[in-house]
């Protein structure tokens, strides 16, 4: 598609003799070509969006002996709360299980926005409005503040919180790992300063599966009411 | 009068702007591209609110497929000419008594992902066909007799001690097998773990709270 340019000029004012006019365009056909050959190419190979992660950190293991230097936190029983993770369901309980005590009364949930969050809301509500209200004032611009800062504030109010829960997280046998990381999850989105992954202790092996029991006897008269 | 005569047209295009405009997007597209890093099985992750990007480099990244199958990844570091996965290799090769060749050492090197029992990665290597190797992978042994994953990791420490743990797990494996990893890793002196999720908007209003 070489271009055509008419090179009459030259001869028509007087002899004078002038060299040839060359056509200063160049095709550039095979370079679109190219172009656009390798712009899809990487249009298609890019990974924009890179893969988020979260972050845990679990306590470091110890021997048997450094179990015994170390002083263990003493947590006041009230502020437990207990989530176990079975079968694709959430069951929770508040306080500790001791098997010479009463047992506290086991309820059972799901991972949905009205399941497992109301309840940590419900529990961490102090410390969640004032966390959401910086954050709020944050990002509407009344506050100015570099991000390290914005982070080094959430984690000084996480911190200083008294009246939060003290989650435990207990996963069973056959959990997915995908309620594993909702759980976390859910940790996140309610600002709960603290929570731990531990083992399910066999006291609550018997409560779930009581609470197991109850449920399934008690499906098909609420299937009724409905 | 003679027949209207029309002017004739130059039938070319001028293609400068689209020139202009295509190289500018083909630059910006090279510049900003990082490729998609090849992975042997398909992993659905969970989704969290998480914001923190993935770390690109010093990374040892245990991928759990949907059979609780673990496959194993380690960057080359910060400097690719420190060859850490070659180095790994030849360690771990001389603890399970494998001798490799430089050629094979070589190849692992630009490898990514694998899953493999010890005595495979030999014939792994050698295999030219990427869709026959791709068949070969059936997953990093870690029963506790033979925990070879634990080897893995050992050594991929030893090499880069500054590697940090991503764990990209499939959304129905199996709470067992990620504790079993996070515990190798624990023994390893690894408490800090990445876990790889997509990303999920949440939105939950204060006046909600009961």
């Amino acid at each position: 598609m070489a271009e055509i340019i008419e090179s009459g000029g030259g001869k028509k004012h007087g002899g004078k003799k002038r060299p040839k006019k060359h056509s200063t365009h160049v095709d550039m056909t095979p370079m679109v070509d190219l172009f656009s050959l390798l712009l899809t190419f990487f249009m298609l190979t890019t990974a924009f969006s890179k893969p988020k992660v979260m972050e845990i950190v679990l306590p470091e293991k110890l021997t048997e002996e450094e179990q015994k230097k170390i002083e263990r936190p003493k947590v006041d029983d009230s502020k437990v709360l207990n989530i176990i993770l079975e079968d694709d369901k959430a069951y929770w309980y508040n306080g500790m299980a001791d098997p010479k005590k009463p047992l506290p009364v086991i309820e059972i949930t799901d991972f949905s926005k009205d399941g497992i969050r109301k309840v940590l809301l419900k529990r961490n509500k102090e410390l969640y409005v004032k966390m959401d209200a910086f954050t709020q004032d944050i990002v509407k611009g009344k506050l100015k503040m570099p991000k390290d800062s914005v982070d080094k504030k959430l984690k000084q109010f996480k911190k200083e919180d008294k009246a939060g829960p003290v989650v435990l997280i207990k996963a069973g046998e056959n959990v997915k790992y995908g309620n594993l990381v909702d759980i976390i999850d859910e940790m996140a989105i309610c600002n709960i300063a603290r929570y731990a992954i531990v083992d399910i202790s066999p006291v609550e092996l018997q409560m779930l599966a009581a609470a197991k029991g109850t449920a399934t006897a008690s499906t098909p008269t609420s299937n009724e009411t409905k | 009068m003679s027949k209207l005569k029309m002017p004739v047209r130059n039938p070319g295009v001028d293609m400068t702007p689209m020139v202009d405009l295509f190289s500018l997007l083909l630059t910006f597209f090279m510049l900003t591209t990082s490729f998609r890093p090849q992975e042997v099985v398909q992993v659905d992750t969970p989704s969290s609110v998480s914001e923190k990007t993935t770390p690109e480099k010093n990374v040892i990244t245990l991928f759990i497929s949907k059979d609780n199958k673990v496959y194993f990844n380690i960057d080359n570091g910060e400097d690719t000419s420190s060859h850490v996965r070659s180095n790994l290799l030849k360690q771990i090769g001389e603890y399970y008594r494998i001798e490799f060749t430089k050629e094979e050492l070589n190849t692992f090197g630009k490898f990514s992902s694998f899953g493999l029992p010890m005595n495979q990665i030999k014939t792994w290597l050698n295999t030219k066909d990427s869709k026959e190797r791709d068949a070969m992978q059936s997953g990093i042994p870690m029963d506790s007799t033979d925990n070879q994953l634990q080897m893995w990791i050992h050594f991929a420490r030893l090499n880069n001690p500054n590697a940090e743990a991503a764990i990209k797990g499939d959304f129905d494996s199996d709470y067992k097998t990620v504790k079993k990893i996070f515990d190798i890793l624990q023994d390893k002196k690894v408490n800090k773990f990445n876990l790889t999720t997509n990303l999920e908007k949440v939105e939950v209003k204060a006046k909600d709270i009961q």
